[in-house]
């Protein structure tokens, strides 16, 4: 294996004249759980962007396993946010679930009985498969982050990408989503999130890159969560920081995170 | 002229059964295309490839002095093609927003079309009078040619969307995902807008530039209303796209000079209306029956949970008979107490002691106290 | 020029105006296409009316049009509202079916309606001219110049006096609401205005290209400012030089002048596009590749700064570790450095690697931070 996952070196991203990603150096540790965490507008969504190659940078250069995204995607799973697609779009879960084998499939291929069998096993991991012909747009905002989460096992990548996998989401797909990220580190793979619950990032996180259009800090929760680094990326409003700061002992009794769990559509993030 | 008659013109009539032929094959093309037009909202650029064919059937017409269909259509999807080309165009290099840049693709195209065909008009041959069939279609002027030719091109264009079906779905319903797995998302996007080109230039003779949009939008909009299945709703789309086309065809062919493309559009937007009203559960009768249900148990429940509490008062009594004014007055604005009243009755929950008395039974009791003491307890 | 000639050119520019002011604000809501929806299901109102009066002239038509124009919009909402369909499907199916309903009445009773289905889709500005406004055995001059001067009249009335609601409930429909302007109400009045100025220049330039005047000079004066009164003035007068250019375009080659209308207008548009000072695209590739040199600047101050005193600082803050690093091409990381010493941001030190200057520390600070 290589020693870094993900691999970023002085990348800047610009979308017309403003900047949102400057100069961000980064390494991501394999088989660890890592959190991005900024205040919106921070660049997070467009850091995973930039990574999985859905935007193109105005400079700088990225290595997911030691080679380009291009050379690298097979091994690349992305869990992108669900606000992002029409869920009353005509399909069911297992076929939404499928989809994650279209990119190993090639051109044209159908997806058979394996592809099926291995969507119903992911199903199953995130507790969903009971809901394999359900149409989606019946799915609670939970069950549809599950689906998407389950779409991304299938890829049976050693790279996830989330988008923001536990917003808005309920407690028992938080447990389940936490289970499958620990199954993934146990297996070795390296996950990578944008999470918004800071009190809950040393409870489900190894490492953490705090970020504010440029890199504040990153590596270690432990190390990382310093009431400096959140009041430098946060602007010094940062009512829970006691908190969080200083790890997960304190975190059980620190008050909700600053954004409620709206719908996304709602209020897209600003980058 | 009788249906029975209609049908029998239908199946032996040589020019009718060519022209059902015809706008069958077409209809089913758009309808099935449409679908993906309407689920990833651009049902009105269809509208836009439609009008921008105008000029394009025009010149290909003066530059080559032939009304053959081949050749009108291949004029038709050039132009309609670069109308969607300007459409993205000034999407993506300008402020203005994609309704906007398809009303002036739409609106200017047809104006230059209109300004070409004046020049169409002025030529001494006979052919000119072909064009003019363009803008509401003929379907009458359908020849088994031109039948063959929209039965190949619309063919290949089904035969396109089955092969590709995977990344069209994927497209459609979430194209981030599919860039991150490798799929080319411009070129896929092309790809499928060039059949959207394809299924509406083969209209135009028949329904005509001003309303083919409809038979792209109208048929998907309805059959999504009875599945949520994108094969089945394809399927399904391409068939209502077909019937409308006959059914269009067969009345305009009837005489009395209604053109074919109005006609096909009021059978095609019959379907929706059906459809909308109609279908099981997205249907809107489904959803105000299903909600009248919701609101009667919600009555019950509360007619259940009055009789309750009006039992609590004497030690949770079975025998103690309330008199439905007491329960009316409890029940404040909400109307259908007697009803309410008989559906517990015959679930065995309440009875009626006296005429006008009622009370709890005992797996009344038991009933209520599940749905509600849970809320009541602190 | 003939009397003839400047008659017409009067009731084009009069028209393309009286579309261009309604139609500014369709661009700015987002709703350009509301314009095609209604100018086609018009023909219904119109053929509906005549039916009952049986005159074409009558003026029952225009208010039985208008209000085809308004249910069309009520439809489409409401349609819209079901959740059963998206709105820009809720658009393509109304006015396609009410349009269809028309055109068949008239071809069914195309003896008894002198309503050509030409002249609906093409206007016939040309004939204007010939219907003429008479009075107490007086002639006042063309009658569709009449009408549209009073359609434009109550369009700049309308617009104002409401100019405080209608830009209110076309930029914030929240805050217009919490004022306590209902923006349905205003939704509806302006739309009922959109609709009579489309009956009106319908009769000269036909449905569709109603859509061209309507859309295309609001759409290029969008590309020119940002004020909105400017908006709408502009609006005006790029809808004019649309007309008047077209009439002669039409002349010069013996075209149908509604046509060229449509066409000047598409030509007025593309040249905005092109060559708008500032948000033009000529503009817009002038000033990426000024801004990129800028950018690669900052960018390469930035780059300084964060690697200064660390321990690979002798190694980053290299010109050839910048090709490197930031992906620029040699000619292009020579460049950027030229520039960025030229704006006195860097300066190369003996071993040839990059220093910040004083004034580079704090550019680069202050773009950090925003």
């Amino acid at each position: 294996m290589t020693e870094t996952a993900i691999e970023v070196n002085d990348l800047t991203v610009a979308y017309h004249e403003r900047p949102v990603l400057w100069d961000v150096d980064l390494r991501v540790r394999p088989g660890a759980l890592t959190a991005i965490v900024g205040p919106n507008g921070a660049g997070k969504t467009t850091l995973i962007k930039a990574i999985l190659g859905l935007v193109s940078p105005a400079a700088g250069q990225i290595r997911v396993l030691g080679r380009s995204y291009r050379e690298a995607r097979s091994e690349v799973a992305y869990v992108p946010q669900r606000g992002s697609v029409d869920w009353d779009f005509p399909t069911s879960v297992l076929d939404v679930v499928l989809m994650g084998t279209y990119g190993s499939l090639g051109w044209i291929r159908r997806p058979g009985k394996r592809e099926e069998s291995r969507a119903r096993e992911a199903l199953e991991k995130v507790g969903m498969e009971a809901f394999a012909h359900r149409q989606i747009s019946q799915l609670s905002g939970g069950q549809q982050q599950r689906v998407f989460l389950a779409r991304a096992l299938v890829q049976d990548a050693r790279v996830y990408l989330m988008d923001e996998p536990f917003q808005g989401v309920d407690a028992r797909t938080e447990r389940a989503i936490v289970d499958v990220l620990r199954e993934l580190r146990e297996r070795g793979d390296t996950v990578v999130a944008v999470h918004h619950a800071l009190q809950t990032v040393p409870e489900y996180f190894d490492d953490a890159v705090i970020l504010n259009v440029r890199r504040i800090a990153s590596g270690p929760v432990g190390e990382v969560f310093t009431e400096e680094n959140l009041r430098v990326a946060y602007g010094g409003r940062v009512p829970f920081l006691q908190g969080v700061a200083g790890g997960a002992s304190a975190a059980r009794d620190s008050p909700p995170p600053p954004e409620s769990p709206v719908d996304r559509r709602a209020r897209p993030e600003a980058t | 002229m009788s249906i029975g008659e209609l049908f029998s013109l239908l199946l032996f009539d040589y020019t009718l059964r060519t022209v059902a032929l015809g706008t069958a094959a077409l209809g089913a093309v758009a309808g099935a295309l449409g679908c993906f037009a309407v689920l990833r909202r651009q049902s009105l650029l269809g509208d836009a490839i439609a009008h921008a064919a105008l000029p394009g059937i025009g010149l290909a017409f003066l530059l080559t002095g032939s009304r053959a269909t081949p050749v009108l259509v291949l004029g038709a999807a050039l132009a309609g093609w670069i109308g969607t080309l300007f459409v993205l165009w000034i999407v993506r290099s300008s402020r203005i927003r994609e309704d906007a840049a398809l009303g002036i693709v739409l609106s200017v195209f047809f104006g230059v079309g209109l300004v070409i065909l004046t020049f169409v008009q002025r030529r001494p041959t006979a052919a000119q009078a072909g064009l003019e069939t363009f803008l509401f279609g003929q379907a009458a002027t359908l020849l088994l040619r031109d039948v063959l030719l929209i039965a190949s091109l619309g063919g290949a264009a089904l035969v396109v969307l089955a092969l590709f079906w995977k990344e069209f779905k994927l497209l459609s319903f979430d194209p981030e995902f599919g860039a991150s797995v490798g799929l080319p998302v411009t070129r896929v996007d092309l790809l499928l807008t060039s059949l959207l080109v394809v299924a509406i230039v083969i209209g135009l003779q028949a329904v005509g530039v001003v309303l083919i949009s409809a038979l792209v939008v109208a048929p998907a909009a309805a059959a999504r209303q009875w599945t949520d299945s994108l094969s089945v709703m394809v399927v399904l789309a391409g068939f209502l796209g077909a019937l409308a086309g006959v059914a269009g065809s067969m009345v305009s062919s009837l005489g009395g000079g209604i053109p074919t493309g109005p006609t096909i559009v009021l059978v095609a937007s019959l379907a929706v209306i059906i459809s909308l009203c109609f279908a099981p559960r997205r249907g809107l009768m489904a959803g105000f029956l299903r909600e009248r249900g919701t609101r009667r148990r919600l009555r019950v429940d509360a007619v259940l949970a009055d009789l309750y509490a009006l039992a609590a008062q004497h030690g949770e009594a079975t025998s103690h008979a309330h008199p439905v004014a007491v329960l009316r007055a409890m029940q404040e604005r909400r109307g259908g107490l007697e009803r309410s009243l008989e559906a517990l009755e015959s679930r065995g929950l309440a009875r009626e002691v006296r005429p006008g008395e009622w009370c709890l039974t005992k797996a009344g009791v038991e009933r209520a106290r599940t749905l509600f003491l849970p809320e009541v307890a602190p | 020029m003939s009397w003839i000639d400047f008659e017409i050119q009067a009731l084009a520019i009069v028209v393309a105006v009286s579309c261009a002011l309604p139609g500014a604000f369709l661009v700015l809501r987002r709703m350009a296409l509301m314009s095609d929806a209604i100018s086609h299901s018009i023909l219904l109102g119109i053929v509906l009316a005549f039916f009952v009066v049986e005159d074409i002239t009558h003026p029952l038509l225009i208010l039985a049009a208008a209000a085809t124009g308004v249910l069309t919009v009520a439809l489409v909402e409401a349609l819209h509202r079901t959740r059963k369909v998206k709105e820009d499907a809720a658009i393509a199916l109304v006015f396609p079916a009410l349009f269809s309903v028309a055109v068949i009445l008239i071809s069914r009773y195309a003896g008894s309606v002198h309503l050509d289905l030409d002249a609906v889709l093409l206007g016939e500005i040309a004939f204007a001219p010939f219907r003429r406004l008479e009075l107490w055995g007086m002639d006042l001059g063309p009658r569709g110049l009449w009408m549209m001067g009073a359609i434009l009249l109550l369009n700049l009335l309308a617009i104002v006096v409401f100019y405080k609601e209608l830009k209110l409930s076309t930029f914030d429909a929240g805050l217009a609401a919490a004022l306590g302007f209902s923006p349905a109400l205003v939704h509806y009045a302006f739309m009922t205005l959109v609709s009579v100025t489309a009956v009106g220049a319908f009769d000269s330039v036909g449905s569709i290209l109603v859509v061209a005047l309507m859309i295309a000079p609001p759409a290029a004066a969008y590309l020119l400012t940002d004020r909105l009164p400017l908006l709408l003035v502009l609006s005006g007068a790029l809808g004019a030089v649309s007309a008047v250019s077209g009439f002669w375009l039409a002349r010069g080659i013996d075209a149908s002048i509604a046509g060229s209308m449509a066409a000047m207008a598409g030509v007025t548009f593309l040249l905005a596009l092109l060559f708008a000072p500032d948000r033009g695209v000529v503009a817009g590739v002038r000033r990426r590749a000024r801004q990129r040199l800028e950018f690669a600047g900052v960018m390469l101050a930035i780059h300084v700064l964060n690697h200064e005193g660390g321990p690979r600082a002798r190694a980053e803050n290299r010109v050839e570790h910048l090709q490197e690093h930031l992906r620029w091409s040699p000619d292009f990381a020579r460049k950027v450095v030229r520039h960025a010493q030229r704006e006195g941001l860097i300066a190369s030190g003996s071993g040839g690697e990059l220093h910040l200057t004083a004034l580079g520390r704090e550019h680069a600070r202050h773009r950090m931070l925003h």
